[in-house]
This record gives structure tokens, C-alpha cells and sequence, in this order.
């Protein structure tokens, strides 16, 4: 026993003594090596308000940061900091400016660190940032049940048309539903490695969103594969209605975000873009169910997990925006997505197998997944301006 | 996504959601700073926000912006045999930091540890001799903007000085005027940057301009005539704080918003003379606006009689200089602003006011 905690106390203590060594003898000095104390901050996020603007910011570099200074558009400005002080690693404040911003136009922020460094962020345009209000949150609440759950609800709508079209009709429904997914999957990892990167480094955003992912796949693979065989029917559809709704949420989140730091000027005409691009979705849903009848219950269960999230990640998005949780969040995503790609694939491949006369890959299977992944690109032109 | 929505707004289509959207109302909440400033900036100072936040430690700095703009050095004086005034002065360059603006520091090469170096004042035809030592880590020169032989040009190759050295440069203060000095080391633009340059002002000698003897005595420091006069240097200058060879503050005497957060106190009955000297390293040209009054100007101070007479603006390049003269002796009491007019140099900390009493 004796042994065990010598074992377990050992190394710690060794690493303990290695580290009080270093700062004693400072290999670095000795290489000649002295680096000037470096200052590095993050912008996180602008709320800007009828009082001026609000700036979150991070500190990210070993030494403690000093806020010196800040500019707006060139000139220096009257700001108070809270809490104050300087700001040791990680650790973030808020800079309130009573600047006289102007709507719709693009301002240039600029902070000066006490050696001098300086930390640049934009606001692209300049927008009132939604305050906590009854008014506002039924707003975004709108916005995502537009842009999550009435395309979906719509999109399972074809379940009864599918249906009739038989045992191809499945196959390319099943496929089809694999290109959304597939489409999803890349979008979504391409949003967290957006958003990772815009986060302080010292969350290392983009690796975030890779390990939550792979992390999450294998989660989610180890508890839903206790039984054997693949998923059908109404569980797969479940699945799939879980997996898009943490797209969805992903798609929420940005959505909010950029709303709430000013950068989205975003239109009746983007919001109908998001709606028809995401009716594909309803389809994927619906596709397993085309051998059994869709109950009620099931429908609207079915519709608000995978549409909800969108009002869900709005709401986040706009009030509690920060780069890394969203990255965070959009990697779990991604992990998801992809555990349900292979529950729909092993279910796909079941059903072709059935088939005597068939091959591998059947040209229906190929078109379907062709077709969800050039609907989702081709309704992309409606959400990117 | 993010992507997607960095967007012009007038790219789109449709309506901003998100409700009503708020006109600037300029309301102060308890989480925004208070309205600084405002007691003595006046009404010009738009709301007196524009400004940087806090204050500088002058001591800590090792000279206040308010007492340099009075601050002669007129050396120590002797007698030559040959009857002619001899001016030494020592001046020692240092390494140092300096807060620039409030919580600001810069890493400066300094001439007697303050930017802008020491006033040197001397009278035309006086034999200037200067000890430069250099306790600084890079060679530095003195090089003087007046008449000199090439060995005392202060140059790489004619009076740079190594670390550790030190020099003697040896001159007749010639021609009167208002002048300067800086480091002419190479590279020369962070040299000068960093903060190694200063005034140096010659007084014409009476004795030397009889048709303008009243004038030249007026100008001579020390003189009755000379007393009446409020006598002012500034030297207009800018740092750039991150190396990006642009500046990220800009001020007369180093210090940013020195004279508007404090302004300078002038007697209405009693005229103002500005020893104006502009070193501003990476902009082509800085500039002088008086507000709500007009000034006669002397380029280079090398003349008697003005060179631009009832202007309220003028415009000098890197080097250039000159001597502004003007009253406030019909005005109401009261804060007169003067800036540079490029305003973006106003933003920046390049603005204070007189206070006229």
C-alpha cells in the first residue's frame, strides 16, 4: 500500500521540484532568451446599446494584460472597465465606451495593452444588440421555429407521397437522407472551425471541434449499438430527428450570435432561405417511416426535436454568445450527425441486401444521395448573400 | 455561417429583425464612465469623452508636459578670451519608459530621460559646447539643424557616439531662429521614433539687427521685453506603440491630451509666443490650428518680420519649424482650443486648450 501512494505522489512532487528548478535557473536566460513581457487579448464580443458600445475581452497571453487604452474609428475614448485591473490568463471583463455609434455603419475598435500592443476587432455593421425582453425572445423564438421547425414539419409532409412510390422510393428516400446528412456533417464542422477559430487560443476552437465530435460519435455509437443490428423504423427516425436537431441548434447559435454582435443585417429573404433549405430535413426524418403509419404524437415529437433546437441555439446565440461554447457545441453536433449516418448507412445497406437482384451500390441509392446533397448545396444559395 | 452574415446591410433584401432599433440617445448608465472632463473642457469639447481614460504619472515619467513648455536650458555660461559667451551643456542619452498616455508605456531612447530632450537656448554667435554621453544601448548622435563644420554634423561617421561614450560637439549658435537636434543614427526613422530629438532655440542678438532692435530684444530671453511675453515650446511628436510604422498616439510634448485634460494658463493683457517644432516620424506633415483667433508666423524663426502674416493654420513637415505670435488680449476669458487640423491626429491625443485669463 505504502507503495502504491509513493507510486502515485512521486511523479507530481518530481514535476513540482522540475518546475521550481526552472524558474531557478531559466534554461531560457542562458539561451540568451528574454522575452519582453507579451501582451495578447481577445475581442470576443461588441453589445452595442443607446449608451454606446460594450466590448468582452479575454486575456490569452502568459503575462497579465493591462488595458491601457481603447479607440474607436481612430480616436481615443472615455471607457470604464469592469471588473478592473489586469487580466490574468483567461480571465475576461468588460469595457464600456459611451461612444456615439451609428447604425448601420461599420465601426473599428482598437484596445492598447500597457507595453503598447494593440487588439483590433469590427463591427461589421453596427445594430442595436436585442435587449432581454419579452418582445425580443418571442422574436428569436419565431425566427428559429422559421428556420427549424416549420421546414421540417413541411418536409415530413411528403411522407404519404414517398410512401406510395415503393421499394425504390425507400432506397432513394434512405439515401437521400444520407447526402443531407453527409451535407450537414461538413457544414457543421465547417461552421465549429469558424467559429473555434475566432475563439481565444488558449481554447485551441478548431481541435475542440474535432475531439467533441469524435468524442460524441463514440458516445453515441457505444450506447445506442448495446442491442445488435442496426436501427429501423421509428428509432432511426428518432435518431435522425436528434442528430439534425443539434445541427439545428448549431445553425440557432449562429444565427443569434450574429445578431447579437452586430454582424447580421439578416432579412425576411435569408430567414425563407434557411425554411426552404431546411425542408430536406422533414424529408430525412420521414424516410425510415415509409413502412409503417406516422402517428400524430410521433409527427409532432418527432418535429420539435429536430426543429426546436433551431429557437433553442437563437436564444443562446443572441444572449449568452461566446466562440468556444458554440464552437463546443457545434462539434458535439458534428459527432452526432455522423452517428446517425451510420445507423441510416447500416439500415440503407440492410435494405438493399434484402434484394436479391441488386448490386453494391444501387443506382437508385446513388441518385438519392446525389440529390440530398445538391438540394442542400443548391438551397445554400438561399442563405449565403 | 458566421461567414455568411458579415454582410453589407444594404446587400439585403429584406427588413433588420430584432425590433425596434434605437437611436443614439447619449444617456449615461452607471456602467459607462462619467462625463470626464467636462468641467474644464468647456463647450468645445464635444461631449468630453473623446479623450484617453485616466491619468499619466508625470513624476514617475521624471518631467511634467506643463513645466517643459517653459523649460530653457541656457547651459552653463562663461566668457572665451576673445570676449564671446561660451554655452556648455551636458546631455546624457538614456533608455527609458515612458507613459505616453494614461497606462500606456513606451519603451523610449530619450535625451535626459524626458521626450521631447532639453530646450537648449543660446543667443546668436554664442560658442555652443555639448557633452553628449551616451548611457544608451544603441550608438546615438546629437545632430543640430544650424551651421556647423561636417565633423560636428552628428552623424554615422562624424560624432556618433557608441554606447558608453561620449562626444563633444562644438559650434556658433547660428542663425537665430527656431531650430532643432535630433539622433541621426541609422535606422534613422526608429531613432528619431523612439524618441531622441528636442528644440533648440537661438535668440537673434539686438546688437546684430539695429533697424529691428525692438523686435530682436523681444525675442531675446531675459530681456525686459522679452518678459512681457508668454513663451512657450512645443514639439510636435507621435509614438508608435506596436511597431507598425504607424502612430498610435500624437501630441505636442509627448504626453497625449496633456493640455487638454490640464489646460495651459496665458494672461489675456500679455502676448504668446509658440517655439513650434514638428518631428512627427511616418506622417508627411502635422499642423498647428488656433481656435477662435488668428496668429502672425515666423518659418524657422529666421526673420524679424513675419513670413505669414493673420493666419490661423499652418502646416510643417518633419523638421520644419517655426515661431507663432498672438494675443488673447481683446477675447473673453475663457478655453481657446489649438490642435493639429488633421483630425485624425486630434483623435489620437494631438489637442489641449489655453485657458485665458
Amino acid at each position: 500500500m505504502k507503495r502504491f501512494w509513493f507510486s502515485l505522489l512521486a511523479p507530481p512532487l518530481g514535476l513540482g521540484i522540475a518546475i521550481a528548478a526552472y524558474f531557478a535557473v531559466e534554461p531560457l536566460s542562458l539561451l540568451g532568451v528574454s522575452p519582453p513581457p507579451a501582451e495578447q487579448l481577445m475581442i470576443e464580443l461588441a453589445k452595442l446599446d443607446e449608451q454606446g458600445i460594450g466590448l468582452k475581452v479575454r486575456a490569452t497571453s502568459a503575462d497579465p494584460v493591462r488595458i491601457a487604452q481603447v479607440q474607436v474609428d481612430g480616436a481615443y475614448w472615455q471607457f470604464r472597465q469592469k471588473p478592473e485591473g489586469p487580466l490574468s490568463r483567461g480571465e475576461s471583463a468588460w469595457l464600456r465606451l459611451p461612444y456615439p455609434w451609428v447604425q448601420g455603419e461599420t465601426h473599428h475598435v482598437r484596445v492598447i495593452g500597457s507595453t503598447g500592443a494593440t487588439f483590433d476587432y469590427t463591427i461589421e455593421v453596427a445594430e442595436k444588440t436585442p435587449a432581454f425582453s419579452l418582445r425580443q425572445i418571442t422574436g428569436y423564438g419565431l425566427l428559429g421555429l422559421y428556420v427549424g421547425v416549420l421546414p421540417v414539419a413541411l418536409g415530413m409532409l411528403f411522407h404519404p407521397a414517398i410512401r406510395r412510390a415503393g421499394r425504390r422510393g425507400l432506397e432513394f428516400a434512405l439515401a437521400l437522407t444520407l447526402g443531407l446528412l453527409a451535407f450537414l456533417l461538413l457544414d457543421t464542422i465547417q461552421e465549429g472551425m469558424e467559429l473555434g477559430r475566432r475563439a481565444a487560443p488558449l481554447f485551441q476552437g478548431p481541435l475542440l471541434v474535432w475531439l467533441a465530435g469524435a468524442l460524441t460519435f463514440l458516445a453515441l455509437f457505444t450506447l445506442t449499438r448495446r442491442r445488435s443490428g442496426p436501427e429501423r423504423g421509428l428509432t432511426l427516425a428518432w435518431y435522425i430527428a436528434f442528430g439534425i436537431g443539434l445541427h439545428n441548434l448549431g445553425e440557432g447559435l449562429a444565427i443569434g450570435g450574429s445578431l447579437a454582435v452586430g454582424e447580421a443585417a439578416l432579412g425576411a429573404f435569408l430567414v425563407i432561405g434557411f425554411t426552404i433549405h431546411n425542408l430536406t430535413e422533414g424529408v430525412g426524418i420521414a424516410a425510415p417511416l415509409l413502412e409503417e403509419r406516422l402517428r400524430w404524437t410521433h409527427y409532432v415529437g418527432l418535429v420539435a426535436l429536430a426543429g426546436l433546437p433551431a429557437s433553442v441555439g437563437t436564444w443562446l446565440g443572441a444572449y449568452a454568445f461566446a466562440p468556444h461554447w458554440s464552437a463546443l457545441c457545434l462539434g458535439i453536433g458534428a459527432g452526432a450527425i455522423l452517428q446517425v449516418m451510420v445507423e441510416v448507412g447500416a439500415f440503407l445497406k440492410r435494405r438493399v441486401a434484402r434484394d436479391p437482384g441488386s448490386r453494391l451500390v444501387p443506382g437508385t441509392a446513388l441518385a438519392g444521395f446525389a440529390a440530398g446533397v445538391v438540394v442542400m448545396y443548391a438551397t445554400g444559395f438561399l442563405t449565403h448573400v | 455561417m458566421i461567414e455568411r452574415f458579415r454582410l453589407n446591410r444594404r446587400a439585403v433584401l429584406g427588413l433588420g429583425i430584432g425590433g425596434a432599433l434605437m437611436p443614439w440617445f447619449g444617456a449615461r448608465g452607471s456602467e459607462y464612465p462619467d462625463k470626464a472632463g467636462s468641467d474644464h473642457a468647456g463647450a468645445h469639447a464635444s461631449d468630453g469623452m473623446m479623450m484617453t481614460a485616466g491619468e499619466v504619472d508625470h513624476e514617475r515619467n521624471g518631467f511634467d508636459p506643463h513645466a517643459l513648455l517653459t523649460d530653457w536650458d541656457r547651459g552653463e555660461v562663461s566668457r572665451l578670451p576673445d570676449g564671446r559667451t561660451l554655452r556648455e551643456y551636458e546631455v546624457v542619452a538614456v533608455d527609458k519608459e515612458i507613459e505616453i498616455a494614461p497606462g500606456l508605456f513606451f519603451p523610449a531612447w530619450t535625451y535626459r530621460g524626458r521626450i521631447p530632450g532639453p530646450t537648449l537656448r543660446a543667443t546668436e554667435g554664442d560658442r555652443i559646447r555639448i557633452r553628449f554621453v551616451n548611457a544608451g544601448s544603441h550608438a546615438h548622435t546629437m545632430h543640430f539643424h544650424g551651421i556647423h563644420s561636417a565633423r560636428m554634423d552628428g552623424v554615422p561617421g562624424a560624432g556618433q557616439v557608441s554606447p558608453g561614450e561620449t562626444f563633444v560637439y562644438e559650434f556658433d549658435a547660428e542663425p537665430f531662429g527656431c531650430h532643432l537636434y535630433h539622433c541621426h543614427s541609422v535606422p534613422l526613422k526608429r531613432h528619431i521614433h523612439k524618441g531622441l530629438y528636442g528644440a533648440f532655440i537661438v535668440d537673434p542678438d539686438p546688437a546684430r539687427h539695429p533697424d529691428r532692435a525692438d523686435v530682436a530684444r523681444s525675442r531675446l530671453l531675459g530681456t525686459p521685453e522679452n518678459d512681457r511675453w508668454q513663451e512657450f515650446v512645443m514639439v510636435m511628436n507621435g509614438f508608435d506603440t506596436n511597431f507598425d510604422e504607424e502612430n498610435e498616439v500624437y501630441a505636442v510634448n509627448s504626453i497625449a491630451h496633456a493640455y487638454q485634460t490640464k489646460p495651459i494658463r496665458i494672461e489675456r493683457r500679455l502676448p504668446v509666443r509658440i517655439y513650434l517644432v514638428n518631428v512627427t516620424e511616418f506622417d508627411p506633415v502635422n499642423s498647428f490650428h488656433l481656435h477662435a483667433n488668428f496668429f502672425d508666423y515666423y518659418d524657422h524663426g529666421t526673420t524679424l518680420t513675419p513670413t505669414l502674416t493673420t493666419v490661423d493654420t499652418v502646416m510643417l513637415c518633419q523638421a520644419q519649424r517655426g515661431i507663432l505670435e498672438f494675443s488673447y488680449a481683446d477675447h473673453e476669458p475663457g478655453q481657446y482650443m489649438f490642435h493639429a487640423h488633421q483630425t485624425e491626429f486630434v483623435e489620437l491625443g494631438w489637442m489641449g486648450f489655453f485657458e485665458a485669463v
